[in-house]
């Protein structure tokens, strides 16, 4: 990386453009740290408040160090079970410290009434990889016909393909409801696989990189009378271990995050919510939002994608550089 | 390829294949493959889009069964006159696309332009903890608009962080005033004071109203926009400048230019394509504002978040006793023409017709 950055090297400049020069890396280090420190902070108040209990949320959300002890219990309940008294804030809290509780994360991980996380997250987890496997298979198949064989109307379905990028996805919203609503697949699994199981960014994505291999290797496949299918799946899938790489990660994270078409799909009926959409059942349409409840979802939500990202955080920038340069 | 068979393995039964056979096989593969995610698209993609088309030709109201008699008729434009021209919905129509362009105007060129500054100070040589930055700033992107806007919900509530930190007491999310109403405020311009003209309708909205900018509640909404993108086009922005030979740089520092002459000059040129890129992406991404109304909205302000993706929504699914599918899905189809527009236009300005040639 740093091989191919412009270089700053000097040559024969004044000793003022020097100190100028000095100046403005000052400023630009500043600058990064005050967004990176922007940036990041949202992150880690919603981490500690979501270890918080309801009032000190609420009151005193800037606490953000935990300090034992652990596992405080928000509300302390007499022998029959009736609340006697609840955790003050002053109490979880002191200073920037405070003393985490679970209480928001064991609520949620026990269902009540239309309130059911761990299926929530079930379903994410079903939705996600199901259509990702799907779009592997049909992206690249799609995508190698496109970049290698020769068929009719190959043409005009490449430019079909290039056109369903430009429709926004609120115009798909209403015609989708009303379709899936006829054919009876509204609120259900394959309902949701079959409208996302194939996407034009994937195809092109796998198009782009059949045509930057050398086809020599399939020829000789051909050569040795294998068909078109063992080809594909023996010879070139597993040479484009990149490219699938990419659309892994796209796809994965794409439908884990996706609000939109959940909301359409399986919007109403809330066992078959994902996590985004069962985020917004949390919050309700009520007045008093129970901030420990919105937190700790949010911070289940997010951390299974958040560990797939520092892992393969590499692939996830070349995946957008990628898609930026060939625009 | 048709050669083939004259090489065919042995054991292999020996196949007599001529070029035109092997060629109909081609196209029979071609075909195959490309099936199932054609039929995918087309069916999910494109016949919606005619879908949508034809209702907002009709009277449909969503609610009458399709499977009734005549539970619709075809009104042609009328849908669209009422929503564009002369009708009960103008004002509703007006107002979202009055807070959807502020929203666009706000948040594209100052994601932009926070992106390039980002990206051009990570690009350079000297800076330490590159990839520690990159993080720090991608990351908002891989997280859910929903988890995003729940944390903003949080972060800038009546109690929240943001107005604990700084010792304000703002109503961030249920604010209504526009922000270049309250400035002109500080300087004693009111509604009131302006004159009579400014209570003239055009499209059923004040003049004031129009001219108010957006309410403090969307600025919200827009600063989370910003905030959750510039880490995605930083990341872009930098594999663009990375791919800038250090050649030209060097040769223009033999004839003596300075850094920021060099960004001028060099720089920005040669990031042309890319900031066309950029653009196009953020315009299309912001007309559609979605998600993150439908977390930070409420009924205070359900006039000044409204967008028009939102608009499309609420008419079609808003109302349980009076759903509108005809009006819903002429404003999906406006709201298609119009980023259809968005981005022609944009081409034109920033030369991205010649850039990507």
């Amino acid at each position: 990386m740093a091989a191919s950055a412009p270089p700053i090297e000097r040559v024969g400049v004044s000793p003022s453009s020097d100190n100028l020069r000095r100046i403005l890396s000052i400023i630009g280090v500043s600058l990064l740290v005050i967004v990176a420190f922007i940036e990041i902070m949202p992150f880690v108040l919603t981490l500690s408040n979501s270890f918080k209990c309801d009032p000190a949320v609420t009151d005193r959300p800037t606490a953000f160090i935990p300090a034992p002890p652990f596992g405080v219990q928000c509300e302390t309940r007499d022998a029959s079970g009736v609340v006697v008294s609840r955790l003050t804030a002053a109490e979880q809290t002191e200073g920037i410290t405070f003393n985490p509780s679970f209480n928001g994360y064991s609520t949620l991980l026990n269902p009540t009434g239309q309130q059911n996380l761990p299926r929530w997250a079930f379903n994410t987890v079903i939705y996600s990889v199901a259509v990702t496997i799907l779009r592997l298979l049909l992206d690249s198949l799609a995508g190698y016909a496109l970049a290698r064989l020769k068929f009719p109307g190959s043409r005009a379905m490449f430019f079909v393909i290039l056109g369903t990028l430009m429709i926004p996805g609120v115009v798909l919203l209403i015609p989708r409801f009303l379709m899936l609503n006829q054919l009876d697949l509204l609120n259900t699994y394959h309902g949701y696989f079959l409208v996302l199981s194939a996407d034009a960014f994937g195809i092109l994505l796998m198009k782009q990189f059949f045509e930057g291999i050398p086809g020599e290797i399939e020829e000789a496949a051909q050569v040795d009378g294998a068909s078109r299918f063992v080809t594909f799946f023996r010879i070139v899938l597993p040479m484009a271990t990149p490219a699938l790489t990419a659309l892994t990660i796209f796809s994965f994270q794409g439908q884990w995050n996706n609000f939109m078409d959940a909301l359409i799909i399986v919007g109403s009926d809330p066992t078959m919510f994902n996590l985004p959409l069962g985020l917004t059942q949390i919050v309700g349409a009520g007045q008093d939002i129970q901030y420990d409840l919105v937190l700790a979802g949010s911070v289940i939500t997010t951390m299974p994608m958040a560990f797939i990202f520092f892992f393969f955080q590499r692939y996830f920038v070349e995946g957008v550089s990628y898609s930026g340069l060939k625009g | 390829m048709a050669q083939s068979t004259a090489r065919a393995v042995p054991v292999v039964p020996k196949r007599v294949t001529t070029t035109a056979t092997a060629k109909r096989q081609e196209a029979i593969a071609g075909l195959t493959f490309i099936a199932p995610a054609f039929l995918v698209l087309f069916v999910f993609l494109i016949v919606p889009l005619f879908v949508a088309l034809f209702f907002s030709l009709t009277n449909w109201n969503g609610r009458t069964p399709l499977t009734n008699a005549n539970p619709y008729e075809f009104v042609g434009l009328r849908n669209y006159e009422q929503l564009l021209i002369d009708g009960r919905r103008v004002s509703d129509f007006y107002n979202a696309l009055k807070n959807t362009v502020y929203y666009v105007i706000g948040v594209v060129p100052t994601q932009t332009a926070i992106a390039l500054l980002l990206a051009s100070i990570v690009n350079q040589r000297w800076l330490r903890f590159r990839s520690f930055f990159r993080t720090a700033y991608y990351f908002p992107s891989i997280t859910s608009s929903i988890v995003v806007s729940m944390i903003f919900l949080f972060m800038f509530s009546n109690t929240g962080p943001i107005n604990q930190i700084f010792n304000t007491n703002i109503n961030w999310l249920s604010n209504n005033d526009g922000l270049i109403h309250n400035f002109l405020e500080l300087f004693g311009v009111t509604k009131a004071t302006v004159g009579e003209w400014a209570k003239a309708e055009i499209f059923r909205i004040e003049l004031w109203d129009w001219i108010s900018g957006p309410s403090v509640s969307m600025l919200t909404i827009m600063v989370l926009a910003i905030w959750t993108t510039i880490g995605t086009l930083m990341v872009i922005y930098l594999s663009a400048l990375q791919n800038i030979s250090g050649s030209v740089y060097e040769a223009s520092q033999v004839d003596g230019a300075t850094a920021l002459q060099q960004f001028r000059f060099i720089t920005l040129p040669l990031l042309r394509p890319t900031t066309f890129f950029v653009i196009t992406l953020g315009l299309i991404g912001t007309f559609q504002v979605f998600d993150q109304i439908y977390v930070l909205r409420n009924d205070n302000t359900r006039e000044t978040t409204m967008s028009v993706a939102y608009l499309v929504y609420d008419f079609a699914f808003g109302s349980q006793t009076d759903p509108r599918m005809d009006r819903a899905t002429a404003t999906a189809i406006t709201l298609f023409i119009l980023i259809f527009i968005a981005t022609i236009i944009q081409r034109r300005v920033t030369g991205g017709d010649r850039a990507e040639a």
